[in-house]
């Protein structure tokens, strides 16, 4: 398999990043400690290297009905400068991705699909565009993306922003995004920064050209030093995002998952007067009440003793298969073990107690809603 | 850090063997095993009193990210745990081959075990 480096892999090494490859790239999977780097991120804030993440612009006269048309939610109704999480879903209903997609004018949309989809989520838009008087340009060869996740990142990145324009930035919302001046590289730069993040904290998502994204790196560390801030690879990512309660694509969601089933119900805007793809089996799926009162549905679940449960194991109840576990680990924040699972919808009340094989030995889990942490706001 | 103990010898699963006299042998695993393995959260050792047989499973050794196995380097009666690591893991990671020691046995027969020098060759290690 080809092997893919972002602009950011010398800042990487000489960090003394050990490295993992994801999705086809080779990417951070911790600096240090996968510990020090997710404790960093809920106290002061740690920095991400995304940019193996895709970049598709979506532009044209049709952009807002055509994405009501290729993703399942209803892009059409999202506000310039406002942000949707969304699933791209197939004719029966799995899912393909799911994805932010932001929306920077009438008629102008920043796709964002996961790196392991990149590739197939803009060639399924491309696709679906037949019809449409829209282009799909794929940028993410081109496009750096940079996280920086904490309750101090804001303080970290007003420190790169001209004083007149940190209004910019203190007043984004959650789920929106703007172009302010960065300061980079000895001159101001105008980046689309967004307030989304995989984390549960507070947070920014930098998108910038590959040229540019080691120096921005390098003057948020500068900056964020004295804050705390560290860079934080893909260990942490996943930990962090396991406490959020946010599903990952590849474990708890695929083709084989039905937004029902992944408790993302209401990511699906049937109501839309416009069709989708998926939109049939979608509705069928949603009538027969997959994930409420038939199949299974995706829950949280929290160890009562010490060990962890991990992707693929066991979930039983008095000895019967009941479902099977999506990810799981230690849970760094709040000490326990966590996991996400799929599990019959008859045992997945919150407060029933079920068991999971733990290579052999049932240890003893409790449902729990999700998530399983909430920041203080 | 120096990663390799020059005293110690080393099983190919990276345990390290402490002979201390004709009394039991300490057990631990190698900084080596302890780096790949990421942050300690949990291990099973095996009980006091029991057997354990080189080249044979007797414990786990679990990280934030995954599980690993722990084999026995030497067959022998486990005479003694580390309550030190049950309690606090994360001292297997910070001091592999002091305070994060993990059981003692009275060895009857050891296993296929390296010097410090074969094993740091192996593992790329400096000694």
């Amino acid at each position: 398999m080809t092997e893919n480096y972002t602009a950011l892999y010398e800042q990487h090494k000489k960090a003394g990043a050990s490295f993992t490859d994801f999705g086809g790239w080779q990417m951070p999977l911790k600096y240090n400690s996968e510990l020090a780097e997710h404790h960093a991120v809920r106290t002061a804030a740690g920095l991400f290297d995304l940019s193996h993440m895709g970049e598709v612009w979506v532009t044209g006269p049709q952009a807002a009905a055509f994405l009501d048309y290729a993703l399942a939610g209803k892009l059409s109704a999202v506000a310039v400068g406002k942000a949707k999480y969304s699933l791209i879903c197939d004719a029966d209903g799995g899912i393909i991705d799911d994805l932010i997609t932001y929306r920077r004018a009438d008629d102008r949309y920043l796709v964002v699909p996961n790196a392991g989809n990149a590739a197939v989520v803009a060639a399924a838009l491309r696709d679906r565009a037949a019809g449409f008087d829209v282009v799909v340009e794929d940028a993410s060869a081109e496009t750096s993306l940079i996280a920086m996740q904490g309750p101090k990142a804001q303080a970290i990145l007003l420190e790169l922003v001209p004083a007149d324009q940190h209004a910019l930035v203190t007043e984004l919302k959650y789920y929106a995004a703007v172009e302010a001046g960065v300061a980079v590289n000895g001159s101001v730069q105008d980046l689309l920064i967004a307030r989304t993040g995989y984390t549960g904290e507070d947070g920014f998502e930098i998108y910038i050209p590959n040229v540019d994204a080691p120096a921005l790196w390098e003057a948020l560390l500068a900056a964020g030093e004295e804050h705390g801030l560290i860079p934080a690879g893909l260990a942490a990512r996943d930990s962090l995002r396991l406490e959020a309660g946010m599903p990952l694509y590849g474990n708890e969601l695929s083709r084989h998952v039905n937004a029902y089933a992944a408790g993302l119900g209401p990511v699906v805007s049937l109501a839309k007067e416009s069709d989708f793809v998926g939109k049939e089996a979608l509705a069928a799926i949603k009538a027969a009440g997959v994930g409420s009162t038939v199949g299974q549905k995706l829950v949280g679940l929290k160890g009562t003793g010490r060990r962890a449960a991990r992707a693929h194991y066991p979930v039983l109840q008095d000895g019967t298969l009941v479902g099977e576990v999506t990810s799981g680990q230690p849970s760094p924040t709040l000490g326990y073990p966590v996991a996400m699972a799929y599990v019959a919808v008859e045992h997945s009340a919150p407060g029933t107690v079920l068991d999971i094989d733990l290579r052999g030995k049932p240890e003893r889990f409790e449902v729990v809603e999700l998530p399983f942490y909430k920041r203080n706001k | 850090m120096s990663k390799v103990v020059a005293e110690l010898k080393y099983s190919a699963e990276h345990e390290w063997v402490a002979v201390d006299g004709s009394g039991p042998a300490g057990i631990g695993i190698s900084a080596v095993a302890a780096d790949a393995l990421g942050d300690i959260v949990y291990v099973d050792l095996p009980e006091v009193g029991s057997t354990v047989t080189a080249g044979e499973t007797c414990g786990e050794v679990e990280s934030t990210k995954s599980v690993s196995d722990l084999y026995a380097p030497v067959t022998g009666e486990v005479t003694e745990i580390n309550d030190g690591v049950v309690s606090d893991p994360a001292l297997i990671n910070t001091d592999p081959y002091g305070a994060g020691w993990l059981f003692k046995v009275a060895v009857t027969e050891e296993g296929p075990l390296m010097s410090a020098e074969e094993y740091a060759a192996a593992n790329g290690g400096e000694l």
